[in-house]
């Protein structure tokens, strides 16, 4: 289990984002992918979870977008890694309305919005939308 | 596993709203509770000297049952601050259920107030930092909500015309609730010319924001026979917790409910066929139509086309939400509450134009969170004990 005096699961994630990598844990007692990060694994407690680099390929699996006023609507999704879990995130780069349920998406790591914010992943259209 | 709550053993026999719709400036919450309480005892005859139990949760005082007792001078036996946000008041008709049963108590209250329609929904539920929602600001707790739907017409053909359906029929039972916030006629078109929120739901889709309150008391059964109301008996109860935040709900388009919901109709020996009115959380057009799926009114995918046609509207197949909802009649951010005390009105049949005919059985559904916390309380008239 990892030590909490040392760093926290998030601490971590953090950490390899900063490096441009996609980190998430899996468990191998489970043969299951784990995220959010965690001290351990859910349902079984197994404390011996693996860090893994994602490939950064996923799906939309939700999908909405939010009317700014005076402005362009932005998107939140939820994104299905094909490592086998799910995060909140956003599809960039393209017209909020014309992100649609199963596009295939890409990672990047985007810096925080301001100085001391963490960074955090973002997705872009994989293929022609 | 055995049910060991009783049928019988404790009824609720008191319920009333706080003052609803725009308080005065510097009321609390707790003033509402307070009131709601006041008005509640009265209901069903009883004093405040005889409580000996406090439930309470609201978003804006975090030791609720704390600042109840200090404020109406009690000094409780057992207490009760469950908070898994607008489902907590169903979670508490069970606690003090078991509670009553067991002697701990005898005269519970359970209660609620908010002030988020003169101080902000921000400023009454402030939301929890969460480093992996923070930066894609999603707008809660419509946004989780706006998700689901989209994945239910993405899977099942659902469309917008048959979610603004919802808040047609809640807007004219509210038209028959002399409380109630909205006062005009509602269409579909008008839904659907509103203004988004968070896509595909518009601002006639989203519950309304209101101050309100109210509170129930339960007691034993014994005890309930004596007093001015007609017993309302809890007879099956449910409990289903699927997550925290919406990316760790395994399917947007199943609910907690299908969890909650049979377990409820196992301990009340019925089936959703038996069902004489039903209370649902409606928060936003989606839910509903989740709920009657997950619940067994329809079959999953189903519920927009089963809304459609006016079949949960007064006069429809199916009553849902008589008093106008979370939609139409107020909902001051925790509803769950109100769909307790709805269901125990109609039961005693004191509803007035609104009132379903010799109903005898209710299943009220609340939810809490983002389709969160799902709980499913069961009632019924004397018959059924």
């Amino acid at each position: 289990m990892m030590d909490l005096k040392q760093q926290s699961p998030l601490g971590k994630f953090i950490e390899h984002l900063k490096a441009g990598e996609f980190a998430f844990q899996y468990s191998k007692a489970d043969d299951k992918a784990v995220f959010y990060p965690r001290v351990v694994a859910p349902v079984s407690g197994d404390g011996a979870l693996e860090w893994r680099i994602s490939k950064g390929l996923g799906t939309v699996y939700s999908t909405t977008w939010i009317p700014v006023k005076d402005g362009q609507p932005y998107n939140v999704a939820l994104i299905d890694m094909d490592e086998g879990f799910r995060l909140m995130s956003r599809v960039e780069d393209i017209d909020a309305k014309l992100v649609k349920i199963g596009m295939r998406v890409n990672f990047r790591a985007r810096a925080g919005d301001k100085p001391d914010d963490p960074p955090y992943p973002v997705f872009t259209a994989a293929e022609g939308v | 596993m055995e049910n060991l709550l009783k049928r019988g053993s404790a009824a609720i026999v008191g319920v009333a709203e706080s003052d609803l719709g725009l308080v005065a400036p510097q009321t609390s919450p707790i003033d509402l509770m307070a009131q709601g309480v006041m008005r509640a005892l009265d209901d069903c005859g009883l004093q405040l000297s005889d409580v000996d139990a406090l439930f309470a949760a609201t978003s804006q005082a975090r030791f609720s049952t704390l600042h109840l007792k200090e404020y109406l001078g009690l000094n409780p036996r057992w207490n009760d601050n469950t908070q898994i946000g607008g489902s907590s008041f169903e979670a508490h008709v069970a606690h003090a259920w078991a509670a009553i049963q067991l002697g701990q108590c005898e005269v519970a209250v359970i209660t609620y107030g908010s002030t988020q329609r003169s101080v902000s929904r921000a400023a009454a539920s402030p939301r929890e930092y969460n480093y992996y929602e923070a930066p894609f600001k999603p707008f809660m707790p419509t946004t989780a909500y706006a998700m689901a739907a989209a994945r239910h017409m993405h899977q099942y053909g659902t469309t917008r015309e048959q979610l603004a359906e919802v808040a047609v029929a809640a807007r004219q039972w509210a038209l028959m609730n002399p409380v109630a916030w909205e006062k005009e006629p509602l269409t579909v078109e008008q839904v659907l010319a509103s203004r988004m929120v968070s896509n595909p739901l518009s601002v006639r889709d989203c519950c309304l924001v209101t101050d309100g309150g109210g509170a129930i008391v339960m007691t034993s059964g014994e005890r309930a026979k004596t007093l001015k109301k007609k017993p309302v008996y809890p007879i099956g109860y449910g409990e289903g917790l699927s997550h925290n935040s919406i990316a760790s709900m395994a399917d947007l388009t199943v609910t907690g409910a299908a969890v909650s919901g049979p377990r409820a109709y196992a301990m009340a020996g019925l089936k959703a066929a038996d069902i004489d009115v039903v209370e649902l959380y409606d928060a936003f057009t989606i839910t509903p139509i989740l709920f009657l799926e997950d619940l067994g009114f329809c079959p999953k995918g189903e519920g927009g086309r089963f809304v459609s046609g006016g079949r949960i509207a007064p006069g429809g197949a199916l009553p849902v939400d008589t008093n106008g909802g979370g939609l139409s009649y107020c909902h001051p951010g925790m509803y769950g509450l109100f769909i307790l005390i709805e269901a125990v009105r109609q039961l005693r049949g004191e509803c007035g134009t609104r009132q379903v005919k010799d109903a005898e059985t209710a299943l009220v559904h609340g939810n809490g969170g983002v389709l969160s916390s799902q709980i499913t309380c069961i009632l019924g008239g004397p018959s059924t004990v």
